[in-house]
């Protein structure tokens, strides 16, 4: 039978959300990698109008946390509407209590998960079934597509089935690996929608809704009489299920002919060995099948489609009746439990039907693909030869190298089925287009009938100078292989610097053609790759081309977008088109995605597309290495250890090297790494003329990586300095005879201009040139090396001859928080490292999921660092939403240890000695200095307890430290703070307890993409706001304010950094709660970075951000709120306009972009008004400090 | 004489009820404000410059922020779908013209500044096709390269009004600075290239500096009365020597008698834009009232009667006449001490 079907090419993602919209009323959303798309998709259709299949447009509500989602959804479907959501990991776990509700409800519902990771010793962002797997208990179905196609399918199946058994579904498939994986499928019609959705289904689901019309209750509470009837009383509907799927799928196997069933056998009819497995592993096992089989071998696979209800009676069908051994797949981990999930499935299903089966199969589980580790062919081949053993190993994992407990398999990596497909590896940075030209590749060859693409996307970590490695497979049939390409045909190199960095061509097959954006002309080329890499291509008899990509985009005016310069060279040299046909087609695809964007962008694509094969040139191969270059330069020799056995792996992109055995075992890291990280992304750094430097220290201080630093010193300390080595006399009373020296960390620097942006010194001659300028890095590369060793070397200033109330002061303190892989120009990182330089010593962090704890705590290395004694900021990540409580636990545990240790300190008083333990209990650390001071006795102490006897000197020796005052920081973003973490951030300002919290603002969800927030102001355009935001920004300072016992400031380094400095003293000095709201520029802004804090300073003076200090006081005329910044400007619309945040609604709906920011000009006004009054309100405390009457007296001290 | 004098005009092959006409400023940015330059007596509007740099700047920066979504793993989110960004580069101006060709009677005229020579023939189509009655060309660039003489230039220019006129077929203005040497030669040479009318003169846009941040910034400045001399001397010119193009004075123009010496001299229309910009719409309702009150004292019919009157046909050789002029100026100005 033919089928009239429409092809297209999309992410799992999409192919899902189209189906979910298409029959949905109600959409509950909010943000979470990897699903966030889903929700974005609906958001966006809904915004632009599209229907669902009844003609109405369906209601997409963005909710505070995952589990607001749930709840939302739960009151959609108990009233009767259509109902989803999308979700994933700690997002689904936040929905779990009423996904209880909703199956004991027996009401229709659709969940749809991009399956990933739970984190537990670390987050991970990445794919597994940890999340779906801790569902199974729910009451929920729950059904896996293991391909894009199938996320399309399995999506209608799972709201088709879900009216028709009112068991709610939960669809899931994996994260990254199918939700992100570009794949051609064949596109449901409205009309299959309609077939499989029944209409009397949704009108029996509707009757079943809440109407006081016909009134009815649900949310009883049982009694003991009743419950447990209650519960049983549901059997016969989970019962149907399996029932039902089928149909469903029988149904979409006549409209589609693309055939499903709910536990799939897939193999030899007298297969002896057989794997079970769920998700996308499922095609991967097949290509191993097939080759296994061609082989003479007799192996098979089930693939579990629906999982909850247990299909036993499916599966016990399709397993072949000549089956020997079984090994259970699971992509989860549940430490302790007797097997693993689907593997305890699987035996049970086996006991109780023993008698089906000639003989009772063995039965062995392994784990494999946790956090999105590759699943390969050679893997399942490793795991089907453990089957053939006499003995294998009753557990075990495959994919790591377990050298502790012994429970990994060895696979044999060559093993690798020719699958007749062209393979293409692209390596380029997040920033050069790379993986959009990438997808777009795979969307053009997608588009051919009969032929068919993949494409799927790695990234690195970092978020400034990140590497993206693009994996793109093309052929005549469709394409399931879900792991990376380890041979390629055709691998392209689009950024000169990644030979350097990291493996590239070592992927390359045996005279594979390869494509280089080379600097350097062709006939220089070769001299210039490292010798590694020159050798892979002898070795190899790789045929390469170079282009200077950078040139040719430069001159057709595509700046620095080299996408569409490499983009037709693959299509030129890869054989995935002809050659001829290459040019024509790539230039209509461009026409086809940008015609009606105008003009300029397809004049100037095609521009670059012609240029780019005038400037292709095939390497001449000289048959030998020559140079000196080498990739990959280890770390230098001074790193610990560990950095240089399993950092340094990491850094190479060696990490799946790295054996159990060289993991810490409970997610436990060193600090201070990130120095090892040598990344040299910058093409300009800011190079100083001290003789128009005016000590400021104004650069440092808006440095988001801290590259550029500042040093006091006596005049010997510069003795033996480079013969380039700056420095300058430094005009000070207390440190007079000084010299000050502002120096950059040539390779640490990310290039983006910040500094040079804010400095406020500039020639009398020439005003363009600064006491900073951005010049060319490698012109000043050796020399600033230079100078940055040395200028290391030189020893930091006594903390107690700066000013910590002075930015020019504070500036000089070294930075605890360093290079980090935030995005560059980040608006965040200078607060983060202000922090630190005040506080860093004593500082314990709790940081909340997102921005700032990816770019604190994301592997390979990491920014927190110590100083000369050791001491720094100790950093940890709970969860997203509930920092607040984890930070106050920090504190609580601090101050229980602290008043421990007192105790301790008064009882042994006598041993101690009086004077010495009179001095430690009277301590005043309201100081740095009283905090060295007290530092010191513990150190006395410290020597005198050893010998002393006893239980409680042992105690103590543990808990002599704590005698020393801790600054406890919350740190997280608006998400966090504004929506997910904000009943736990009210909790902890309402505990009185001296917690101090930094809340980076940048007004959107920023690690997932750019989702708007409660923080998100009125006008402006977001994700999940894309029709631009309605309401007004959450005004969470003023919220605080009502408690009266929290200070509150709300700050922005680009407009008063002396107002950030003396906000985060008076919070820490505060005992109390403090709650400092920091406005931090984001590239989702889409501002030029590099004007960061020019930005901030024009949001405060139109007086969009208006800056103020709440100091609670006991004096009965005390006006706690101080305003620190001038009247608004009258020129809140010119801001606007200069942040395409904002300017972009001018441009999709420009009358609705006047009508929103009038208002948001009236409310800039209204504020500032209100404020204005409040700032003339007198208020005092009515009990002594913040805690309140009943707090312990030692907590108070201060 | 009862009657009042008929002011009507024709301009660029338009029946224009006036002669003085709204130059693309502030006012003509939207169509509220143009429905009031109408009811005022603006007897036609140009409408904004459609300037190339800016709308491909914004194209890219539109094409930029599409693609921002490849950054990193969490950001890689999807782009948004089915968002279209109308009002981004040229779709402003098109929404703006098709909305004021809707909801005004007079003619709108679109005004185009284009950068390179494709680019001014490729966004003149555009705003044909969009309904602009008429179509003002905006030369204006500062020719700062001292390789290209005073030839190329002009060559450059003949060049964008000729390719424009072969791929428009509405009627064409072209507005030039008085920056010329040889003009009434390179009038002439527009004219020949297509022209079917002169714009004299587009205003000084120079820079500004904001002497507390020491930086340059934009400025133009609002005209006077006295600009109004240099487009009189240059049109009393043209209109003898090219007495088939249409001439438009722009600049200068404040008050009836600023308008009523312009169409004395040869003025096909007048176009103002500080003086509304100054004193709002009721500006030009007051000039039309003036000259009106001017020519029934003078007892003139129509201002078809008067224009050119007293422009330099007369006169055997235009820049003998204007120096003999500048010699009296000069020689009987009192010296004040």
């Amino acid at each position: 039978m033919q089928f009239d079907q429409k092809w297209s090419t999309m992410d799992g993602n999409e192919a899902a959300a189209r189906v979910a919209h298409a029959l949905s009323e109600v959409v509950a959303i909010y943000p979470i990698t990897p699903s966030s798309p889903m929700a974005e998709y609906c958001d966006a259709w809904s915004a632009a109008g599209r229907t669902n299949i009844w003609g109405s447009i369906p209601e997409v509500v963005e909710m505070q946390s995952e589990g607001g989602a749930a709840g939302a959804l739960h009151g959609a479907v108990t009233k009767g509407v259509l109902g989803t959501t999308f979700t994933a990991s700690q997002g689904l776990l936040l929905m779990v209590p009423n996904m209880f509700k909703i199956a004991g409800e027996l009401t229709p519902a659709v969940i749809h998960v991009a399956a990933r990771a739970l984190a537990t010793h670390a987050l991970s962002i990445f794919g597994d079934h940890s999340d779906v797997m801790l569902c199974r208990g729910t009451g929920w179905a729950i059904l896996g597509a293991t391909s894009v196609q199938e996320a399309h399918d399995c999506a209608l199946v799972a709201h088709a089935a879900t009216l028709r058994s009112r068991i709610p579904f939960l669809h899931y498939f994996d994260g990254f690996r199918t939700s992100h994986e570009e794949n051609k499928i064949a596109l449901l019609s409205n009309d299959d929608l309609r077939a499989l959705v029944r209409e009397e289904d949704v009108i029996a689901h509707r009757l079943r809704g809440l109407t006081p019309d016909r009134p009815m209750l649900r949310g009883t509470a049982q009694n003991p009489d009743a419950f447990f009837q209650g519960r049983e009383a549901s059997n016969r509907f989970y019962d149907a299920v399996p029932g039902i799927v089928q149909e469903c799928f029988d149904e979409l196997a006549e409209r589609t002919g693309r055939r499903y069933s709910l536990v799939e056998y897939y193999g030899a009819e007298d297969a002896e060995r057989v794997i079970v497995i769920m998700g996308s592993g499922w095609g991967t096992t097949q290509e191993a099948i097939d080759e296994l089989n061609a082989r003479g071998e007799k192996v098979g696979a089930l693939n579990v489609r629906l999982y909850r209800p247990f299909p036993v009676e499916a599966f016990m069908a399709a397993l072949p009746r000549t089956v020997k051994s079984i090994a259970v797949l699971d992509r989860v981990k549940e430490p302790g439990d007797a097997g693993q999930p689907l593997h305890e499935d699987v035996v049970l299903s086996l006991f109780e039907n023993a008698d089906a089966l000639p003989a009772m199969p063995r039965v062995i589980a392994g784990i494999y693909g946790l956090g999105s580790k590759d699943y390969t062919p050679a893997m399942a081949a490793a795991v089907y030869a453990e089957l053939a053993k006499d003995a294998p190993k009753k557990r075990f994992t495959v994919g790591v190298n377990d050298d502790v407990t012994h429970l990994s398999l060895d696979y044999d990596s060559s093993f690798k089925p020719d699958l007749g497909v062209i393979t293409a590896v692209l390596y380029g940075l997040g920033s050069d287009g790379t993986v959009g030209s990438s997808k777009n590749t795979v969307k053009i060859i997608g588009s051919d009938p009969g032929r068919y693409a993949q494409g799927y996307f790695v990234y690195d970590s970092r978020k400034s100078g990140s590497s993206t490695v693009s994996h793109l497979r093309f052929g005549d049939k469709p394409i399931n292989s879900a792991y990376l390409i380890d041979e390629a045909d055709f691998v392209a190199v689009h950024q000169f610097g990644l030979l350097t960095q990291m493996p590239t061509l070592d992927i390359a097959k045996r005279g594979a053609k390869v494509l280089i954006n080379s600097p350097f002309p062709a006939d220089e080329t070769w001299a210039e790759l490292p010798v590694e890499v020159q050798q892979i291509i002898l070795d190899k008899g790789l045929e390469v081309y170079v282009i200077d990509a950078q040139a040719v985009a430069h001159k057709v005016g595509m700046g620095k977008r080299i996408n569409t310069v490499m983009q037709p060279c693959l299509f030129y040299l890869s054989g995935i088109v002809a050659q001829d046909a290459a040019i024509a087609k790539i230039k209509k695809s461009i026409e086809d995605t940008y015609g009606r964007k105008g003009r300029v962008i397809v004049e100037r694509n095609w521009a670059a597309i012609d240029s780019a094969i005038e400037a292709l040139h095939k390497l001449e191969i000289p048959g030998q290495v020559v140079g000196s270059q080498h990739r990959m330069p280890p770390v230098p020799d001074s790193a610990p250890d560990f950095v240089k056995t399993v950092t340094q792996k990491m850094l190479f992109g060696l990490g799946e090297e790295i054996p159990v055995s060289g993991m810490p075992i409970d997610g436990t890291w060193p600090t201070a790494t990130a120095q090892y990280e040598k990344r040299g992304i910058a093409e300009e750094i800011p190079i100083w003329d001290p003789s128009l430097c005016i000590d400021c220290g104004k650069c440092a201080m808006v440095c988001p990586h801290a590259a550029i630093r500042i040093k006091v010193m006596p005049t010997d300390a510069l003795e033996g300095a480079p013969e380039s080595f700056k420095s300058k006399d430094y005009r000070d009373r207390t440190l007079a005879g000084h010299k000050l020296v502002v120096q950059t960390a040539p390779d640490d620097c990310t290039g983006c201009g910040v500094c040079v942006d804010t400095c406020p010194a500039m020639s009398k001659t020439q005003v363009k040139h600064k006491a900073i300028d951005m010049e060319n890095r490698l012109v000043h590369l050796d020399a600033e090396r230079a100078n940055w060793d040395f200028f290391l070397g030189i020893p930091e200033v006594k903390r107690d001859l700066v000013r910590h109330d002075q930015v020019k002061g504070v500036a000089q303190l070294q930075p605890l928080f360093e290079f980090s892989g935030a995005c560059s120009g980040c608006g965040e990182t200078p607060y983060v490292r202000t922090l630190t330089q005040l506080f860093g010593d004593r500082m314990l962090v709790a940081n909340a999921t997102g921005c700032s704890s990816i770019y604190s705590g994301n592997l390979p290395t990491t920014p927190y660092a110590v100083d000369a004694a050791g001491r720094g900021p100790a950093w940890s990540n709970s969860l997203f939403e509930d920092n607040a409580e984890f930070g106050l636990g920090m504190r609580l545990a601090w101050e229980q240890q602290h008043a421990e240790a007192r105790r301790y300190v008064a009882e042994l008083r006598d041993a101690i000695g009086a004077d010495l333990a009179d001095a430690l209990l009277a301590a005043d650390q309201s100081t740095e200095p009283g905090i060295f001071a007290q530092r010191e006795r513990v150190a006395q102490l410290k020597e005198v307890l050893p010998g002393i006897e006893g239980a409680k000197a042992r105690a103590l020796e543990s808990l002599a430290d704590e005698l020393v005052a801790k600054s406890v920081w919350i740190i997280g973003g608006d998400g966090w703070a504004y929506d997910i973490g904000y009943g736990g951030l009210d909790h902890v300002l309402a505990s009185g307890v001296n917690v101090n919290i930094l809340v980076l603002d940048t007004e959107v969800y920023s690690n997932t993409g750019g989702q708007s927030s409660k923080a998100t102001p009125r006008g402006a355009v977001a994700k999940f706001a894309t029709a631009g935001k309605v309401t007004g920004k959450k005004d969470l300072g003023l919220i605080a304010q009502t408690y009266g016992n929290v200070y509150v400031a709300q700050v922005a380094m680009g407009a008063n950094q002396q107002q950030v400095v003396r906000a985060m003293l008076e919070a820490e000095a505060w005992d109390g709660p403090s709650l400092i709201i920091a406005y931090s520029t984001c590239i989702s802004h889409g501002i030029d970075m590099e004007t960061s804090m020019t930005h901030q300073g024009e949001a405060v003076a139109s007086g969009y951000w208006p800056l103020y200090r709440f100091r609670p006081s006991e004096d009965k005329n005390a006006k706690p709120l101080q305003l620190d910044s001038k009247a608004p400007n009258g020129k809140v619309e010119a801001y606007l306009a200069s942040e395409p945040r904002f300017a972009m609604l001018k441009r999709s709906d420009p009358a609705r972009a006047e009508a929103l920011w009038k208002r948001a000009h009236a409310d800039v006004e209204e504020r500032w008004r209100y404020y204005s009054q409040m700032a003339a309100v007198e208020r005092a405390l009515t009990v002594d400090g913040a805690h309140g009457a009943d707090a312990p007296a030692e907590h108070t001290e201060k | 004489m009862s009657t009042a004098p008929d002011l009507s005009t024709t301009y660029l092959g338009l029946s224009l009820s006036g002669p003085v006409i709204a130059s693309s400023g502030p006012l003509t940015r939207d169509v509220e404000s143009m429905l009031k330059l109408e009811a005022a007596g603006a007897a036609a509007v140009v409408l904004p410059s459609l300037f190339q740099e800016e709308a491909e700047a914004e194209e890219m920066q539109a094409y930029e922020l599409a693609e921002l979504a490849d950054g990193f793993a969490e950001f890689a989110s999807a782009p948004l779908p089915e968002q279209e960004l109308d009002n981004v580069g040229t779709g402003v101006h098109l929404r703006r013209l098709r909305h004021a060709k809707e909801a005004l009677k007079i003619p709108v005229i679109a005004s185009l500044n284009g950068k390179d020579v494709g680019g001014w023939a490729h966004y003149a189509k555009e705003l044909e096709d969009a309904g602009a009655d008429a179509l003002e060309l905006n030369l204006y660039r500062v020719n700062a390269n001292p390789l290209v003489t005073a030839k190329e230039v002009e060559d450059i220019y003949v060049r964008i009004v000729a390719a424009v006129r072969a791929e428009i077929s509405i009627p064409m203005a072209v507005k030039v600075s008085s920056h010329f040497t040889a003009f009434s030669h390179f009038a002439s040479r527009l004219v020949g290239a297509g022209a079917d009318a002169l714009v004299l003169f587009s205003g000084l846009y120079g820079t500004d500096i904001d002497l507390a941040a020491r930086q340059i910034k934009p400025s133009v400045p609002l005209t006077t009365s006295d600009r109004v001399r240099l487009p009189m001397r240059w049109i009393g010119i043209l209109d003898a020597q090219l007495p088939d193009t249409d001439l438009a004075a722009t600049s200068g123009l404040h008050t009836w008698e600023d308008l009523a010496k312009l169409l004395l001299v040869g003025a096909d229309v007048a176009c103002t834009t500080s003086a509304v910009i100054k004193n709002g719409p009721a500006a030009i309702t007051r000039m039309l009232e003036g000259l009106s009150a001017w020519m029934t004292e003078y007892e003139y019919e129509s201002v078809a009667q008067l224009r050119g009157s007293m422009n330099q046909r007369s006169a055997a050789d235009a820049g003998a006449y204007e120096r003999d002029v500048y010699i009296k100026t000069i020689t009987s100005t009192p010296v004040i001490l």
